[in-house]
């Protein structure tokens, strides 16, 4: 059986960035698994720019971004499986991989880093009326055979959902010579960056529909068009204010799930608010020697924090190694997402075991302007930071330092107080 | 006049309000960095971004580029009809330069991913 200090599960952004760091920490037996044949995860389909601007301090494609960890895991020898599957992960941390070379194969690794991404909503989860025809997609689908297959999947298109990915693509089709009718979003507010709303949609007259979404999908054979309609402040139709639009291609943004089907079969404790792994200030679940990061653990909205959150794991399992596999020592204090903040990753920290300064990663639950992110152990204040406008598209990162972590022991709260 | 922009620089979005006279920015407000004040001055003289698509390599395969430097934001359509209609033979190399002037914009054209 063959044994590695560190397995870690996919080879994208989460897992280079960790596999990357892991060896920086000295950690010599370590190896990617990566299922696709090469590195660099969806990145490799994401080739519009805006990558990479905390990480490298310049503008990257996802390809270039993911170019670059590539290639430091290629310079540092760092071994990676490609075309390589991993099937199950016991609590024994005994990994089960299949591949064309060696078949199924079990594996014991000293710790587990799981960073296996996440996956879109599709249209069964979504609860739409209608018919079943070709011409439904969701965003990253076509995102992968327009960029990646060559091959644009309609010329008539209506996008439901203001995810980035949809807003990516409403500009992709565009500059491919199909015309986008309209992006509709179920919600008040779009789920996607403004830098995302000016340059896809603005910049080519694409109408973005806030409070409306698809109500019939018409055609069945092949997607003859949508009917569009208004929803008021309870998501509930507007009677009167349907509208049929007619397009050959339905392109979905309805939200990303992280992919947890391996974390779950280990037994890991899942976060419903995050669908992603209860974790601690290191990143590990609660089965020692497992830890999580990126789009598995919680969806990031820049690959930036992912790379950074990754190379923490990276960093955290290699501690474990050294310290012989020992679990954590003292039981941990939880951090409680209170007042405005729908949670938080870490949702836990051991305060004996500390590496360093502790972020605490977030989304808010509303659009607050005018406020304070304030984190509060008991009534001892610990953070306060004021902020203009805080939104729920985007992912918030608060550093705590670690001398004033040592010494609580009450549980700790994290809200937003309005002015 | 004044005009209300978002800024594009980062994933802040920051709300600008520009006050402007012509093409000639008087104030920018509502920034959290200097980027804010160069977008700004930019949008309302001379509005740039940056084109990324792919070309149809002649062997078949999709070949993801980007223009090395934003060109102006009227020139698009046309930018991306003379990208498309570059000739690509794989192998290419990312930084590979495959259009020297993008149509006297001044822009390269370089491809973002290796492909084989």
């Amino acid at each position: 059986m063959r044994e590695f200090d560190i397995v870690i599960v996919g080879g994208g952004p989460a897992g280079m960035a960790a596999a990357v760091s892991a060896r920086e920490q000295g950690m010599e037996n370590i190896v990617i698994f990566e299922r696709d044949n090469e590195l660099g995860g969806i990145l490799n389909q994401c080739i519009h720019n805006g990558f990479g601007l905390h990480t490298f301090k310049e503008e990257l494609t996802g390809p270039e971004y993911a170019e670059r960890y590539a290639e430091k895991v290629r310079d540092m020898n760092i071994p990676y499986e490609t075309e390589t599957m991993v099937l199950d992960i016991s609590k024994e941390r005994v990994v089960t991989i299949l591949s064309r070379n060696r078949g199924v194969e079990e594996i014991r690794a000293k710790a587990v880093i799981l960073a296996m991404g996440c996956r879109e909503r599709p249209r069964g989860a979504l609860n739409i009326p209608g018919f079943r025809p070709q011409g439904v997609y969701t965003a990253g689908t076509a995102q992968k055979l327009v960029n990646c297959e060559g091959y644009v999947p309609g010329k008539e298109v209506v996008i439901l959902g203001s995810g980035d990915i949809g807003l990516i693509m409403a500009r992709r089709m565009t500059l491919e010579g199909a015309h986008v009718a309209a992006v509709a979003e179920l919600m008040p507010y779009s789920s996607g960056l403004k830098r995302n709303i000016v340059q896809c949609l603005d910049d080519f007259g694409i109408p973005l529909l806030l409070s409306h979404t698809v109500v019939d999908i018409k055609g069945k054979e092949k997607l003859e068009g949508v009917v569009i309609a208004e929803v008021d402040s309870t998501n509930t139709t507007i009677a009167g204010t349907e509208q049929f639009y007619p397009c050959d291609t339905l392109l979905l943004s309805c939200g990303l799930i992280p992919e947890n089907e391996l974390s779950k079969n280990c037994g890991v404790g899942i976060d419903p608010r995050t669908n992603g792994p209860i974790v601690d200030e290191g990143l590990e679940t609660d089965i020692d020697g497992v830890f999580a990061c990126g789009n598995v653990l919680h969806v990031h909205d820049l690959v930036d924090f992912v790379s950074e959150e990754a190379a923490r794991a990276g960093e955290s399992a290699a501690a474990f190694v050294k310290r012989g596999c020992a679990p954590d020592s003292t039981s941990a204090i939880k951090i409680v997402p209170k007042n405005g903040v729908r949670y938080t990753v870490p949702a836990e920290i051991h305060t004996a075991d500390l590496l360093g300064d502790v972020h605490i990663r977030f989304r808010v639950t509303g659009v607050y302007k005018d406020c304070s992110i304030v984190i509060k152990a008991g009534d001892d204040e610990l953070v306060r930071r004021k902020s203009r406008i805080l939104v729920p598209s985007e992912m918030l990162d608060i550093i705590i330092k670690k001398e004033k972590l040592e010494s609580v022991s009450c549980d700790i709260t994290v809200e937003i107080e309005e002015v | 006049m004044t005009r209300n922009l978002i800024c594009i620089n980062c994933p802040m979005g920051c709300e600008l309000t520009v006050e402007f006279d012509g093409g000639k920015v008087i104030s920018v407000s509502g920034n959290t960095c200097k980027r804010g004040e160069i977008y700004a001055e930019s949008e309302i003289s001379n509005p740039t971004r940056t084109i990324t698509t792919t070309v149809i390599s002649v062997e078949g395969r999709p070949v993801p580029v980007k223009t090395a430097q934003p060109v102006p934001k009227g020139m698009i359509a046309e930018c991306t009809a003379a990208i498309k209609a570059a000739e690509v033979h794989l192998p290419v190399k990312v930084g590979q330069v495959i259009i020297d002037d993008l149509l006297g914009t001044g822009s390269q054209v370089t491809v973002t991913k290796s492909v084989q």
